[in-house]
């Protein structure tokens, strides 16, 4: 079976070779017959026929029109709930429609479903979400493994093709690091590129949009979709949106790679070290010149995200109290009781971790200790960054520090889930864009990812090495 | 020290600071674009950002902004080029994000000072520790339902300024003419409406009282006062209550305290121990916020009159005392009114002193009286000013001009409509004046002859008698000299 393509897709609609219902209807098919594998919370075939109907009256040219598409339910979306994975928004129904998913249904794209994540993004294999486990399509039968997370659900709906396309949210590698474990592309671009109006928080210094897609041709076209300046989001950047599609480029003669000696961390396994190595050659002999860099600051990266995110996330879910909307505990005899039960019973094991931990790390007589001096050891990371990509056009490491795990590994060790993020979470504490592409195989034939990174806003530099390597390994 | 207060034992000294929370006067909340209007239906001046509604985000108003930057500069104090919104994490039913948006440890103003004046013509400097931007809360209705407690989200978001006094305070007077004089301020520059009963402005009162030369004692703070009066009776109570403590032998417990109106008292809300750790952490929502000193120079030179300039304007252009100038100074729109009413005829500038007395004795009162503000008075400034005008011109009597106003005052007529429908021009003809009085000495002979006896204050009789005839009319002192002609060619 050739593997699916936005952009072939997008030629064969305009000349008639399929039709938006056939191809549409197509997805149907397959997201029923993969409904096994819980990659979607909502998923209502007579809401995807409905918008078939309505897309098929529009007379108008859209970029993106009839593409199905699949959303993270994190985004507020108007004709679907919006849960967050959570007990406590499990009826919640949004009366607006997210920037970033407004302007994919402005380009005339077809939502096929919301998909699964870790409970308000929280985790690294969605294994947190109230409505169970997503699994990687990859898995082989009777050994489920872990798609990633938190954004797992739309990296799976991308691997196992119930879409063109998914939305994602990453906040310290929620969409590269699913994006290695299922073998898609995924792109978390600059902190500030798409507003993050209308989607629920989780850390709001960190939280940004981005793509999940079959290639990296595809993610160029989503991207530019889904980029652009919204005012009512304070952090989002005012920067003229390029065409990424027209101005990809693969020939990287001339550029210049930094490869940081601070990610061959210790442990890491043959296989992660050994794609590494493979796409720095690749690289070499496309003319790419190679520069050993030092991010000397990036063993402090995970300390200093997980406590920066858990206490921006201990305010950000304040807002879910039972007042009101979403889920209010029947257990009430006093306000106080009401916050209690309804928190205590509405968020899950995670959340409520990540909450204790923001809140003590905020605390008076702590927060010097903690928070102020992970703001100011994250302001060193983005120096190292900054620093670093003055000698070079852009980053390459790999995404994760494994492939897919099984599906319960790691549950109830936090630490070792948290490790998931060692890559990825330096960049994020940056600002920076990063892509995930699949390189290369474990020994269980599993796929690899590699992560590139690049400067503020280049996110046309991380396409174009992204788009070489990604044409080199094919 | 006619400060102190006598205790049982000792005399004592009050120590006050006052946090003023006023509202901004905008049409749009802090960081939504909902209707800030008074008294609309419940919840419906709510935006998703007010309910706090997922992935919804603040944006600053930036008109919020300008207007905390115009109140700096009116209580002549630094304005920071950069300050940060900080979250203040607490739970309450009617704080829909669970925490509350305002400025901790950068503020949008720093230190400032304000002049209050006392009666004898002293004054003192209450220095401004800061003035910050922050979100009010909702508001929680108890009383709707007997078992339910219902919310009601139009404040939800309004912007406030907080300002924050040193302890410069020594009297619940002081505290009175401190608050009337932020509110003056914030009046004139138009950044609060300064209705104190809608709760537009109110304030905590931090007290504690000590031995004159001692250091401060423990204080209390008294929360959320909305009136002059509310603040001077608590800190009266709470002034008396710490120091019959302390003069049994006991000690202050740093407490936050709620106070009755309806009973007078104090009554503690919470200790130290259970005080709140808010969690303060900058909002990563938004951006720091920076002002140029271009920007802040703009507004700068937008900044109206304030009570002290005008005041010593008036004392300079008028003449007036400092007294009057202070009385027509102290509220906006007195000033405004005067502005007005001298404006509205050349001739009336020579007479300031008399314009300034029937605004405000004599409207004033009137307005007293029928429950009337002078914002809506009925009678214009244009109106009184052509009355005072037909005073200074001898056309009409002061006396009459009393009945003249209150019936302007009530059909809304014009001095001169009035005058001349009712024919109250003076009388000045000097025959016609004469004619009257011949008609009094004729028919009192016996009070002629005892005037000229001697009892020289029967002349306010004859005054009296041919008033009454002239139903007022006379010119006075046209009346009196020639009353007294007449009655010395008598003798």
């Amino acid at each position: 079976m050739p593997k699916s393509s936005l952009k072939q897709t997008l030629k064969d609609l305009d000349t008639k070779k399929i039709s938006i219902r056939e191809l549409n209807q197509d997805y149907l098919k397959k997201i029923k017959e993969k409904e096994n594998l819980n990659v979607f919370i909502h998923f209502s075939e007579e809401n995807v026929l409905k918008q078939i109907d309505n897309i098929e009256k529009d007379n108008s040219a859209k970029k993106l029109k009839g593409i199905p598409i699949a959303i993270k339910d994190l985004f507020c979306t108007k004709s679907m709930p919006t849960t967050a994975a959570s007990k406590i928004l499990e009826n919640f129904n949004p009366t607006y429609e997210s920037f970033v998913t407004q302007k994919l249904l402005d380009e005339g794209s077809i939502f096929v479903g919301k998909t699964n994540l870790d409970e308000f993004a929280m985790g690294s294999a969605t294994n947190t979400s109230f409505f169970g486990n997503t699994i990687n399509p990859l898995s082989k039968e009777n050994e489920p493994l872990a798609p990633g997370g938190s954004s797992g659900g739309s990296a799976a709906a991308v691997a196992a093709d119930l879409c063109l396309g998914a939305t994602g949210t990453d906040t310290g590698g929620s969409i590269r690091q699913p994006a290695s474990f299922c073998g898609v592309v995924g792109i978390k671009p600059t902190y500030g590129l798409c507003s993050r109006w209308g989607i629920a928080a989780f850390a709001s210094s960190l939280d940004q949009a981005g793509i999940f897609s079959h290639n990296v041709e595809d993610a160029s076209i989503l991207l530019q979709s889904i980029a652009g300046f919204d005012q009512r989001d304070s952090t989002s950047a005012k920067v003229d949106i390029p065409n990424y599609f027209e101005n990809l480029d693969d020939d990287l003669n001339g550029k210049t790679v930094g490869i940081p000696k601070e990610y061959s961390v210790d442990g890491t396994p043959m296989e992660i070290s050994q794609i590494w190595e493979d796409a720095i050659k690749v690289l070499e002999k496309k003319g790419v010149k190679i520069k050993n860099i030092s991010l000397p600051h990036t063993k402090y990266a995970l300390p200093t995200y997980y406590i920066i995110a858990p206490a921006e996330a201990s305010s950000n879910l304040a807002r879910y109290d039972g007042v009101k909307y979403g889920f209010r505990s029947d257990e009430i005899n006093s306000l106080d009781e009401m916050y209690e039960n309804t928190r205590a019973q509405g968020f899950g094991r995670e959340v409520k971790r990540r909450i204790l931990i923001g809140t003590y790390v905020l605390s008076a007589g702590y927060y010097d200790a903690y928070y102020l001096k992970a703001q100011k050891v994250r302001k060193l990371i983005a120096d190292d960054f900054n620093k670093a990509l003055k000698e070079c056009d852009f980053i390459v490491t790999p995404t994760a520090p494994s492939a897919a795990f099984p599906l319960n590994e790691k549950q109830n060790d936090p630490i070792k889930m948290y490790l998931n993020d060692v890559f990825t979470v330096p960049a994020s504490l940056a600002g920076l864009p990063g892509i995930s592409i699949p390189f290369g195989k474990d020994k269980n034939n599993l796929p690899l990812g590699i992560q590139i990174l690049g400067k503020h806003f280049d996110e046309q530099q991380v396409f174009n090495a992204a788009l070489s390597l990604e044409r080199s390994y094919e | 020290m006619n400060n102190l207060i006598k205790g049982e034992k000792h005399d004592w000294e009050m120590v006050i600071g006052l946090e003023i929370h006023a509202q901004v006067k905008s049409n749009s909340k802090l960081f939504s674009s909902s209707s800030t209007k008074f008294g609309s239906s419940p919840n419906s001046q709510v935006s998703l950002v007010d309910a706090a509604m997922p992935g919804m985000l603040p944006v600053i108003n930036k008109y919020c902004v300008e207007q905390a930057v115009k109140t700096g500069v009116g209580l002549n104090a630094k304005i920071n080029n950069y300050s940060v919104f900080d979250r203040k994490n607490y739970f309450y039913a009617d704080l829909p994000q669970g925490y509350q948006i305002s400025q901790y440890k950068y503020p949008i103003v720093g230190e400032g000072k304000v002049t209050i004046d006392f009666k004898d013509g002293t004054s003192k400097d209450i220095r401004i520790v800061r003035l910050h931007l922050e979100q009010d809360a909702g508001k929680s209705l108890h009383d709707q339902n007997p078992s339910k407690t219902y919310v009601d989200l139009n404040r939800s978001g309004v912007a406030l300024m907080e300002i924050v006094s040193e302890p410069d305070i020594r009297t619940p007077d002081e505290a009175g003419m401190y608050i009337s004089k932020i509110r003056s301020i914030l009046m004139y520059l138009d950044t609060c409406d300064g209705n104190m009963q809608e709760g537009s402005l109110r304030a905590d009162v931090n007290i504690s009282v000590r031995k004159p030369g001692d250091e401060y004692g423990t204080r209390c703070e008294i929360k959320n006062l909305n009136s002059i009066k509310f603040i001077k009776q608590a800190i009266n109570y709470e002034a008396k209550r710490q120091i019959e403590i302390l003069e049994s032998g006991g000690s202050i417990e740093q407490n936050t305290m709620l106070f009755n109106t309806s009973t007078g008292k104090t009554r503690p809300m919470r200790n130290k121990e259970e005080a709140h750790d808010y969690r303060y952490f900058p909002d990563p929502d938004l951006l720091p916020l920076e002002i140029s000193k271009e920007e802040i120079g703009k507004i700068k030179s937008s900044i109206p009159e304030l009570p002290d300039e005008l005041k010593n304007k008036f004392i300079e252009t008028y003449k007036l005392s400092n007294y009057d100038a202070s009385v027509l100074t102290a509220e906006k729109q007195t000033s405004d009114y005067f502005n007005e009413t001298i404006n509205s005829d050349s001739e009336l500038k020579n007479h300031a002193k008399i314009v300034v007395n029937w605004i405000t004795s004599e409207l004033f009162s009137l307005l007293n009286k029928n429950n009337q503000d002078l914002n809506n008075s009925p009678v214009s400034p244009e109106n009184l000013g052509q009355l005072i005008k037909l005073i200074s011109t001898n056309e009409i009597s002061g006396k009459i001009a009393k009945d003249v106003l209150e019936d302007m005052f009530s059909s809304g007529k014009t001095a001169r409509q009035i005058v001349d429908e009712k024919g109250l021009q003076q009388v000045t003809d000097q025959g016609e004046i004469a004619k009257v009085i011949d008609e009094v000495i004729a028919d009192n002979p016996k009070m002629v002859e005892q005037y000229l006896a001697g009892k020289a204050k029967l002349l306010g009789f004859f005054v009296g008698q041919a008033m009454k005839l002239t139903k007022g009319k006379a010119n006075p002192k046209m009346l009196n000299d020639i009353l007294k002609q007449k009655l010395n060619k008598k003798n």
